[in-house]
């Protein structure tokens, strides 16, 4: 008899407290197999954020750092940083991610952090029991938006991958579904693609999910699954964005500064006195007379 | 060690070093910049590492990842940036992890100014952040001290798995001083730090750092725990300096560089034949209560000189437990009180100048005789 599915070691053997359809569990146990495939489990440390998926720190099977709303990617900077051969790896919602914690997911990718974030979208803030996240779809309904939402208000869904895809640091940024068994596997590919991309020491990697949340969107979890094809794809098409072959254009044209004058091509104005030299007389400090 | 001339914020970032932190995350704030300066040039010689993060919030959580990877770990700022750090502070209480967080104090509420103040106070020892917690704080007073407290710092932190504040002024942090990085300082056994986060290896089971408990009972238990750990440091870390306690009529209480005006106006003082007594409390959780207890008989009042509206004049009450009659004099919002207004408060009090009079600048005594109402020093 052969074995046709077995849990993976990645993930602790527990129960979750995730509500019948969601997809989060399912999220979970693609990043446990990949952590397990590529043999890195043991040297692993991964930070759960804070949304329905706070108690990952139970779940996952290697060492975990627990975050407070948002931060996860300040938190992953300071492990990486103390231990560079460690992987490590955020788990985030759409809330934690895209609303409270723009400043530090924008710039541990702008830093290049060489961590790896799994972005699980699913429209709305799941553990607070349903109000409007930042990606939430125009019309949708939520307990913040019961009228459905409207964007004059509240404005249009963020496309955190497509602005993360931007910044030169991103190295590897794609959005992926699982809404069939497909896309589950093409999911499962580019969570693995961005640990590879992490292994390999080349910097920042994301892989957005749009994930289901049955529960507050007031659907069964198949129509869960219907809706993240019909109404979210749309709106979040699936692909991959950034990989270390394609940065933007304008990177190519940025040197790195070598002396105080202009950069050629860069656009950048020469860095009066910046550069070799003290700053200090070019660049009134603070406390001497400008303002804080 | 021989002594070296250095810039108070250069002397935190030389002493941390000497004491084996490897880690800083920080953000640009005047009057500390100098530290996040002097780290980004000296971390990288020593195999550390420096980040200069995009906000205070985010510095403070790479603190918390970095303290939680078992590394020695500091971050930097003044009073508004320690303001946007007081979330990761209570994290990092509630994960019982060690770290220091300098905070050279500069005036507020909001942007304020850039001078030094001590207006923090309450935020420092009644705690920012949420929940039941507490940081041991330590207030220096001389570069010399600062150079021996951030050092000292950094076990404690260990020893009790819990943040330690170095409370300074923007006066300490901007000054320059010879100070002796000193051989001879105290040093603990530390506990292993076996609860860091570094990846299994495959060899134990999973680690998590965290300061989540969902069951309102095994929260509670948990906070015991935490507080287990702060009464034994109100049992073995109060630190205080006395001076000249005995046959002292008046004693003024006053912590960092204000208790160095004090020390001027003492010596003032003393030119005309008055005689005051100090109280200089070095740690400000625990507070040194128990030098309160124990005041000589000749004592009558407590005299409360601070850079601020008086923030440590409740600590002072529950210290005094209404035995003497408690004044405040201060300068605030980075105005520095000179050692002519403490003496000419310590006058006005012993009735040596007309009650009522003008004093200089009228927002210095601001705040006078505060418990008298309550007060039993009549019974002394
Ligand atoms: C500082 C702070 N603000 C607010 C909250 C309350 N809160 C907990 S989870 C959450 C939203 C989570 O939504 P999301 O990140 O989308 O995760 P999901 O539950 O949908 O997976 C909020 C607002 C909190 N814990 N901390
Ligand atoms: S509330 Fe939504 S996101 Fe949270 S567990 Fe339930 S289905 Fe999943
Ligand atoms: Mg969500």
């Amino acid at each position: 008899m052969s074995v046709v599915f077995a849990p993976t070691i990645g993930l602790r053997p527990r129960e979750t407290h995730y509500c019948p359809g969601c997809t989060h569990g399912l999220i979970h146990r693609l990043v446990g197999e990949v952590l397990d495939e590529l043999g890195v489990l043991g040297r692993t440390v991964g930070v759960a954020p804070v949304g329905c998926s706070v108690l990952a720190y139970d779940y996952f099977n290697c060492d975990m750092h627990e975050a407070a709303h948002g931060r996860a990617p300040a938190v992953a900077t300071g492990i990486k940083r103390v231990l560079p051969d460690r992987i490590v790896f955020t788990y985030q919602g759409d809330g934690d991610l895209a609303s409270i914690g723009t400043g530090e997911i924008v710039h541990a990718a702008h830093r290049s952090e060489n961590i790896t974030v799994i972005f699980v979208n699913n429209a709305i803030y799941g553990m607070t029991g349903g109000q409007m996240a930042p990606t939430t779809l125009i019309g949708q309904r939520t307990t913040t938006t019961p009228g459905g939402r409207d964007a004059a208000l509240t404005g249009y869904p963020m496309r955190m991958s497509e602005m993360l895809a931007q910044i030169p640091g991103a190295t590897y940024v794609e959005r992926v579904s699982v809404h069939s068994p497909v896309y589950v596997r093409k999911a499962k590919k580019a969570i693995r693609r961005a640990f590879e991309v992490q292994v390999a020491g080349k910097g920042f990697s994301l892989v957005e999910v749009l994930s289901s949340c049955p529960t507050n969107w007031g659907l069964e979890p198949a129509a869960a699954l219907d809706w993240i094809k019909d109404a979210m794809i749309p709106i979040y098409p699936l692909g991959v964005l950034r990989t270390p072959d394609d940065p933007p254009a304008y990177l190519t044209a940025v040197q790195p500064q070598s002396d105080g004058g202009a950069v050629a091509g860069s656009g950048m104005p020469p860095a009066t006195g910046v550069v070799g030299g003290d700053s200090r007389g070019a660049v009134p400090k603070e406390g001497e007379g400008s303002a804080d | 060690m021989p002594r070296t001339l250095m810039k108070g914020n250069e002397v935190i970032g030389a002493a941390a070093i000497r004491a084996g932190c490897r880690a800083f995350f920080g953000y640009p704030i005047t009057p500390q910049t100098e530290l996040p300066e002097y780290m980004a040039a000296q971390l990288p010689k020593v195999g550390g590492v420096f980040v200069q993060a995009e906000s205070e919030i985010a510095a403070i959580n790479m603190v918390y990842g970095a303290s939680g990877s078992g590394a020695r770990v500091m971050t930097s700022s003044s009073s508004p940036g320690i303001a946007l750090k007081q979330e990761g502070i209570s994290y990092i209480a509630g994960a019982e992890l060690p770290c220091v967080i300098v905070n050279v104090m500069r005036g507020g509420p909001g942007l304020g100014g850039i001078q030094p103040s001590q207006s923090d106070y309450f935020q420092a020892t009644r705690g920012g952040g949420n929940g039941d917690y507490r940081l041991l704080v330590y207030a220096p007073a001389s570069l010399q001290e600062l150079a021996d407290l951030v050092q000292i710092a950094f076990d404690k932190a260990d020893y009790y798995r819990n943040p330690v504040m170095v409370l300074a002024d923007g006066m300490l942090g901007q000054m320059m001083e010879p100070v002796e990085f000193r051989d001879d300082l105290p040093r603990m056994e530390l506990p292993a730090k076996d609860f860091a986060a570094t990846g299994t290896m495959g060899e134990r089971a999973p680690r998590v750092i965290n300061s989540l408990y969902l069951k309102p009972e095994e929260l509670e238990e948990h906070i015991h725990r935490l507080f287990a750990k702060y009464e034994a440091m109100k049992v073995n870390e109060p630190l205080v300096e006395t001076v000249g306690l005995e046959g002292a009529e008046i004693v003024v209480v006053a912590y960092g560089t204000t208790a160095r005006i004090v020390r001027s106006a003492m010596a003032t003082l003393a030119e005309e034949g008055i005689h005051i007594g100090l109280i200089r409390p070095i740690t400000l959780f625990p507070y040194p209560m128990g030098v309160f207890e124990t005041l000589p008989d000749s004592v009558r009042q407590l005299l409360v000189v601070e850079m601020s509206m008086g923030q440590m004049i409740d600590d002072v009450r529950i210290a005094n437990e209404g035995r003497l009659p408690i004044s405040f004099v201060g300068r605030t919002g980075g105005m520095v009180p000179t050692p002519a207004l403490v003496a000419e408060r310590v006058r006005e009090l012993l009735g040596a100048t007309a009650v009522g009079g003008a004093t200089e600048g009228s927002g210095a005594t601001a705040y006078q005789g505060v418990g008298t109402g309550s007060t039993t020093g009549g019974a002394r």
